[in-house]
This record gives structure tokens, C-alpha cells and sequence, in this order.
């Protein structure tokens, strides 16, 4: 059972520095951290205190909303230090690591012999569930609530994304049985999106209704994905899980423990041989970062370019984070640089530089904004960016007035900031489209709900 | 890099907390044209396409200069031509130069000196919006229009038609036509009738200024001006607006570039070609019987569509509004043409009225995307 899904707009934005298949191990981290920040709408309450042993599995927080969401431990070892921000806002909870890895154990089942309830009682209990996302509003799924769908993206199509069935190859089995567990959670289909250019062993995933992705970025992003299969109306959920997260949840099912495993692709033209790295969730990537990256001048992201956060080189990973890129900053000034048809290391999706006269050549680009601020000028830019039946412009202008109304007419609940990270990337006004965006979900989970 | 040094040595006192603080967008202004500034992505995207709106504006100022330069090469033309002169190009060029290049400056000047006046006393940045209409308002001029009504025509534009509304981005109208209005409706005799298209046409009796569809108005008869001539431009009118070739160059950078909408341009020519042909189906007089085709070759028709419909923040946003905006363009165009007999050109007041409109089209292009949504709603 297949679906095609075929996309035409986009942009495909082809950058230096793209993984090798290879993959190598990264050395155990000696500090693990994890990032309340990283996981929308929920408020941490904190079930560890600095000095406590921990066991890999043992919960660090619950969400304060919902205490039978549980976030645990990567690792075991000693909370090192629980830093806190601006209104003692928890930054990090910091472990810091045994030599060897002791797991709890909640007890392998097959989840194919499982009720609904007991897949969602062993996703709560084994720190699985805030891996699945909620649409609309992109925010950690309610567990209280079904959804009418869920849907997994195994089709990467943002600038240098790892390949997602090659990181997965090691995770077969895990993979399947992570998709049967969400099978369970819903009375509708899990959709798996898959590159339709290539068969891998994602093609064979059984208790799925395959889609056959092509197309140019974002194709590959699980919104309009959603968008173009079974579209967000008013009310109605729609859960979305990470690829390698799936894999995490099968794990807990095979083998009863928690162990989120990553296998992270370090990308871009700052990176000295770009390749996959297995780590886990959490890890502190200061040893890896500092063998492998040129430091001078670089901005090292979680995730990737358009859509990731920036990090310092002794930061962690991302809680869902599979890339990490680095590309160098752009801190110059460039003298006449707004003239068109010159330097030849400039993209842009206009024909205004010559990157047209060759479409497979690939960029160093570094993070200057090529311009400033302004005005909404340019029209119809947006919409080649964005392959959903959606006004983006006027979408957004209702979003940075907040009119809840205007805002659900036009089609704010099946949009996340990612599906808006092209228009931040090709605006020639420099518009802050995932900012405005994220603020109007929050807006309307507030209001809405 | 030396001037950046220079600049460098500047940059602190226009700061925040900085001497000049007050003064800031003036120099941003200057620094940006000079640098692009050294900004990093704070927030979302890390990387960002090489496309600003300087770059957008130079690229259709890029596409006015084949016009411009033939405009001004025609001025010389025209004028010498009339005269029975033999005179070489490069003179033609001077002559046309001399004529042009000062309104080219009073445009600009005027111009850019609000755009930095509001932008210091408003505390933003200078959009670079004026650098294409500070180019357009002398090229859909009449070469023989005093200097001080050009000026007057800028401050009207600029102030009413566009800080009015909060610059750049904001205006209804666009400020080149507004500008073209207001000297239209002011000083009627210096933009209209028979003796000003051709410089010196009102002083010299050899030489008669009028436009074809002047001509036409009147119910002269206009054979004397071969289709070539339209085509390529050699006739009275606009500086800019004669030569459809250079026009079309123009349209075909900014088509190339994805800069100018080709939707609102397609849509325009076949809007004004079924106008034009429903009317020679008509024939009932002189006016309905010129050629549909020929309409798009002569008056500003083609210079209105390509460079003045297409201002994004006039035009219609959504892609099937577009449509309907350019369509409409041509349709209202060639209607004022054979309707309004004591109005020859019908393009400004088209594109203005249409102008007006475009919120409109695009609130029912809005409503139906609405409607779809709400449509899979109730059938789900």
C-alpha cells in the first residue's frame, strides 16, 4: 500500500559539507545534559536534586501539566548541576557520567499483543512519550487526546540532512517494532513518508501506509506531508515522530530499556570530514566538536540550517536533534554586495546572481543576513516556497496582528515554524517568518487550545 | 579596503548612544548602499538567500536603462528630425542628455531628500523603494516639462502618495503615477496636447509634439508612423515609454530574475489584445478601428505594464489576483483610449484605478482559499 506524493515547489538549497556514509563512534560523553527548552509546552517539575545517583531511565522531571509525561535520564551517573535562567527557569539538568551505563528496566513486550493503554502505559513510563509532537501547534502530544493520524518523516530533505535509512540500518528491527507500538495509538493510519527516488528497507515497513516523497525541500517536512494526505481542520490531532525516535520507542518495547540513541550526521563546510557519528541524546559534543570542526569563526547549530538552534562548542545535543551543522559566520562587510550578477559564491532562489548558471554546484554559506529589515515589498516570493494550499503572506500578517479568527480561516493549524523556514531563508525583506509564526501558535494554544 | 576603514571609523558615533545617534538612518542609508552590513542571523533561518530589496530595486532600475538610454536618444531624434537636421548619433545622445539628466537629478535629489528627512524624523531605516521611482517619474514625463513642476510632482508623490501612508511598502498608489497625476491635473498644458512631446515643440513652429494616439483622439490620420517606428520606438511621447524593444528587454531581465511578475504582464497584453479586438469588432469609428495590436505598441501601454503594474506593493498580492489585475489593466487601458476623447493615454488612470482595486481582488482570492479549507471541513 503506497501513496505518491509529488512536490513542485520549493527550494533545494545544496551546501558543502554533506555526511560521508560512514559511521563512527563518537567517545562516551563525560557530561550529559537535558533541556527542558528544548520541549515545547511543557513546564518542568523537577524529580532530581544535585548529588543524586541516577540510573539510565530514572526520571529527571514530569511535566508540570501532565505528570505521567516523564523525562528520563540518557545515562546513569551523578545530577551534576541544575542551571537555571532568568526566573530560576530550568536551563539544563546536567548528569555527569558512570564509566559503564546501568539501565532500569521496564520490561520488554511485544507490542503487537498490546492494547492501546498498555503501548501508551509503557511510552509514558519509559520516557518515550515526549518524543511524539502534536499538530497543530507543534507542541508535545497530550496523551489524554487520540489522533486521527500519525505520521513519520524517514524522507530528510533540508540542507545537508543526513540519509535517514542509512542511519536506521542498524535499527531494523527496533524501527518495526516502534511503528507497530504507534499503530496502537491510533483508530486512523501511520503514514511513513519515504525518499520516492530510492527503495531501502523503509519500503518494507509493515503496519504503515507508505508515502512516496519527491520533490524539492520541504517535501520532506511531515506538515506538508500532512497537508497534501490528510489535512489539519479545526479540532482535530495529528501526531508526528522522528525517524530515529521511532527507533528509540521499538527499542524500549525489544529490550525494556531507555536508551535514545542517535546517530548524528556532522555537516558542513566547517567540518573537517563530515560523517555520521553514534551518540546519544543529551551528549555533550565539546570533544567531538573540537577533533572534528575548524573552531575559528564557525557557528555550530543543532539541527539543520534553517530550522535548527545556534549552540556553543561546549553545548549538548538537542533533545531530538540528528544534525549537527556548522557553517562559518558572516561577520563582514561586503562592499557593493547588493549588486546583482556578481561574486560567485552567492545563491539565491531569484535569478539575481549567477548561481542560476550552474543548479547542481554546491554553496558555503555563511550566516550573513545579505541585507536588512524591511518592508513587505516583494509578493509571491512566499508561495514559491511553500507547497501547501496556503496564503502565506497573509497568513503571517495575521499571525503579527494576532487575529485568532483570521488566522484559523487561513491555516494556522497545519503549519509549524519549520514549513516557514524556506520564507526566512528566500525573503528579500528579511522577514523573521518561524519567529512569527511560533509566537501566533503560542497564541493559539493559549486561547484555543 | 580603505573606504571600509573610513566608514569603520564613523560607524560608533551613529550608534546607539553615539554622537549622532538622531542621524542614523541617514548614514545607515549611505553605509548599506557602500556595505552590505555585517548582520548575522539571530533567530530562525542561519542562512539566507544572497536576494535584499537593494538588490531587487538595482535589478529593475538595471531594466529601465535600455528605455532611458533610448529615450534619451530619441529626444534628440525627434527634435532634429523635425527640423530636416542631419545630425549624428553621439550629438542626439548629448542633446538628449542634456534635456534628460537633469530631470533624472531632480527626481532623485527631491526625492531621496524626503526619503532621508522622514527616515531621520521617523527613527527607521531608508527603504530603497525610491531608487526605482525616482527613476521611473522623469521617464513618464514630456521632455519639455519645466524642472520646478518635476519637483513638485516628486514632493506630491513622495509625502501624499507614499509617507502618507508609512513609506515604502504601505502606499496604495504607485508614487511614479501619483506624480504623473498631480502634473497631469496641475499644470495640464506643459503634460498634454501637441507641443510638448518634442523638446522645443512649442517654440519652434517646425516641430509638432504630437503622440499617435493624440493623433488618433484628434481624427488625424496617423499612417504616416510605420509599425516599425511604433515597434522600435521612433515617435513622440514619454521619455521612456516609446520603444516597445527596449521595453521588452527590460521586461525580459526582470521576468528572467522572477523580479517583476509575468503573471500581471500576461495577463495585462491579453486583457488590452480582447479589448482591442472586441472594439475593432465593433468599428464604429476611427479610434475603434486602429489596430488591436498596434495598441500595444504605442502611448505607455507596454511601459505601464512592465514597470508600473508590476510595482509589488501596489499590485495585487496573490498570484490569481494578479491575473485579474493585469487583465483588467489592459481592459481599462484601451477603453479610456477609445472612450475619452479629451484623454488620449489611458494606461495612468487604468493602473491607478486598478491600483485602488487590487485589496479588493485579493480579498476574494482570500475568501475562496478560506472557503476551501472550511469546504474539506465540512466534507470530512
Amino acid at each position: 500500500m503506497s501513496q505518491d506524493i509529488r512536490i513542485k515547489k520549493g527550494l533545494t538549497i545544496k551546501l558543502t559539507g554533506d555526511a560521508q556514509k560512514e559511521i563512527s563512534d563518537a567517545t562516551l560523553s563525560k557530561i550529559f545534559a537535558i533541556k527542558p527548552t528544548d520541549l515545547l509546552g511543557v513546564t518542568p517539575k523537577l524529580a532530581v536534586r544535585v548529588g543524586d545517583k541516577v540510573k539510565a531511565g530514572d526520571v529527571l522531571f514530569y511535566s508540570k501539566a501532565e505528570e505521567s509525561i516523564k523525562v528520563l535520564a540518557p545515562v546513569s551517573g551523578e545530577i551534576l548541576k541544575i542551571e537555571r535562567g532568568a526566573k530560576r527557569k530550568i536551563l539544563t539538568v546536567q548528569i555527569s557520567t558512570d564509566a559503564t551505563i546501568e539501565y532500569i528496566d521496564f520490561g520488554a513486550k511485544n507490542p503487537k499483543d498490546l492494547s492501546s493503554d498498555e503501548v501508551k502505559t509503557q511510552l509514558l513510563a519509559g520516557g518515550c512519550w515526549p518524543f511524539i509532537q502534536q499538530r497543530p501547534y507543534d507542541v508535545m502530544a497530550n496523551p489524554n487526546e487520540a489522533p486521527k493520524a500519525i505520521f513519520v518523516s524517514a524522507h530528510d530533505t533540508a540542507p545537508l540532512a543526513g540519509d535517514v535509512a542509512f542511519s536506521l540500518e542498524n535499527q531494523k528491527e527496533a524501527f518495526q517494532a516502534g511503528i507497530t507500538a504507534l499503530s496502537k495509538m491510533t483508530t486512523g493510519k501511520v503514514h511513513l513518508a519515504v525518499c520516492g527516488k530510492s527503495v531501502s528497507f523503509l519500503n518494507d515497513v509493515k503496519d504503515v501506509s507508505i508515502l512516496k516523497v519527491t520533490g524539492k525541500h520541504p517535501a520532506g517536512n511531515v506538515g506538508v506531508q500532512i497537508h497534501h494526505v490528510n489535512p489539519i481542520n479545526q479540532g482535530e490531532r495529528v501526531w508526528t515522530v522522528n525517524p530515529q525516535d521511532v527507533a528509540v520507542i521499538g527499542n524500549l518495547f525489544l529490550t525494556g530499556k531507555f536508551e535514545p540513541k542517535r546517530v548524528v550526521a556532522l555537516v558542513g563546510s566547517q567540518v573537517k570530514s563530515p560523517k555520521y557519528f553514534k551518540m546519544l541524546q543529551g551528549a555533550n559534543l565539546e570533544t567531538l566538536l573540537t577533533k572534528n570542526i575548524e573552531l575559528d569563526n564557525s557557528r555550530v547549530i543543532n539541527g539543520n540550517v534553517l530550522t535548527g538552534t545556534q549552540v556553543t562548542v561546549d553545548g549538548y545535543l538537542d533533545f531530538k536533534s540528528t544534525t549537527i551543522s556548522v557553517i562559518p559566520e558572516g561577520n563582514h562587510h561586503t562592499m557593493f554586495g547588493w549588486m546583482p550578477f556578481t561574486g560567485g559564491k552567492k545563491f539565491s532562489m531569484y535569478r539575481s546572481a549567477l548561481s542560476f548558471l550552474s543548479p547542481n554546484k554546491k554553496y558555503t554559506l555563511d550566516t550573513n543576513l545579505n541585507g536588512e529589515e524591511r518592508a513587505f515589498v516583494m509578493t509571491g516570493e512566499m508561495e514559491k516556497v511553500l507547497p501547501m494550499d496556503i496564503l502565506p503572506m497573509h497568513l503571517l500578517k495575521a499571525a503579527m496582528v494576532g487575529d485568532i479568527e483570521k488566522m484559523e480561516a487561513l491555516g494556522i493549524y497545519e503549519v509549524a515554524p519549520e514549513d516557514f523556514a524556506l520564507i526566512d531563508y528566500s525573503s528579500s525583506s528579511k522577514i523573521e517568518a518561524q519567529q512569527i509564526i511560533r509566537t501566533a501558535l503560542d497564541i493559539m494554544v493559549k486561547e484555543v487550545g | 579596503m580603505g573606504l571600509n576603514k573610513i566608514m569603520e571609523k564613523y560607524r560608533p558615533l551613529f550608534r546607539k548612544g553615539g554622537k549622532y545617534e538622531k542621524f542614523a538612518p541617514a548614514f545607515n542609508g549611505i553605509d548599506t548602499f557602500l556595505f552590505v552590513p555585517n548582520h548575522t542571523t539571530k533567530m530562525g533561518s542561519h542562512v539566507r538567500d544572497a536576494v535584499d530589496l537593494k538588490r531587487v530595486m538595482i535589478i529593475v532600475v538595471l531594466a529601465l536603462l535600455p528605455a532611458m538610454f533610448f529615450g534619451m536618444w530619441n529626444i534628440g531624434y525627434q527634435h532634429f528630425s523635425q527640423l530636416g537636421e542631419a545630425t549624428p548619433f553621439m550629438d542626439m545622445m548629448l542633446y538628449g542628455a542634456i534635456k534628460f539628466l537633469p530631470m533624472l537629478l531632480i527626481s532623485y535629489g527631491v526625492g531621496l531628500g524626503i526619503e532621508f528627512a522622514f527616515a531621520i524624523y521617523r527613527g527607521h531605516d531608508i527603504n530603497e523603494g525610491y531608487l526605482v521611482t525616482g527613476m521611473l517619474i522623469p521617464l513618464i514625463m514630456p521632455v519639455d516639462l519645466p524642472l520646478w513642476m518635476l519637483a513638485i510632482a516628486v514632493i506630491f508623490a513622495v509625502i501624499i502618495g507614499k509617507e502618507a501612508f508609512g513609506g515604502t511598502g504601505m502606499n496604495i498608489l504607485n508614487p511614479a503615477l501619483v506624480a504623473r497625476a498631480f502634473a497631469f491635473f496641475s499644470y495640464a498644458p506643459s503634460m498634454s496636447g501637441d507641443k510638448v512631446w518634442v523638446a522645443d515643440a512649442s517654440t519652434v513652429d517646425a516641430i509638432s509634439g504630437e503622440t499617435i494616439l493624440g493623433q488618433l483622439a484628434a481624427g488625424a490620420d496617423t499612417s504616416a508612423t510605420s509599425v516599425m517606428d511604433m515597434f522600435m520606438g521612433y515617435m513622440p511621447g514619454s521619455i521612456g515609454e516609446t520603444s516597445v524593444l527596449m521595453i521588452l528587454i527590460g521586461a525580459a531581465l526582470l521576468i528572467f530574475t522572477g523580479i517583476g511578475s509575468w503573471r500581471i504582464m500576461v495577463a495585462g497584453v491579453i486583457g488590452a489584445a480582447v479589448t482591442g479586438l472586441l472594439f475593432n469588432a465593433l468599428g464604429l469609428n476611427a479610434l475603434m478601428e486602429f489596430p488591436w495590436w498596434q495598441h500595444l505598441l504605442v502611448g505607455g501601454f507596454a511601459f505601464g505594464i512592465v514597470f508600473m503594474a508590476t510595482d509589488p506593493v501596489t499590485a495585487a498580492q496573490t498570484n490569481t489576483g494578479k491575473w485579474i489585475y493585469g487583465f483588467l489593466i489592459g481592459f481599462f487601458a484601451i477603453m479610456v483610449r477609445v472612450f475619452n476623447g479629451a484623454y488620449p493615454e489611458g494606461m495612468m488612470m487604468a493602473i491607478l484605478l486598478m491600483n485602488v482595486f487590487a485589496p479588493y481582488i485579493d480579498h476574494y482570492v482570500v475568501q475562496a482559499n478560506v472557503k476551501r479549507r472550511l469546504k474539506r471541513l465540512k466534507t470530512a
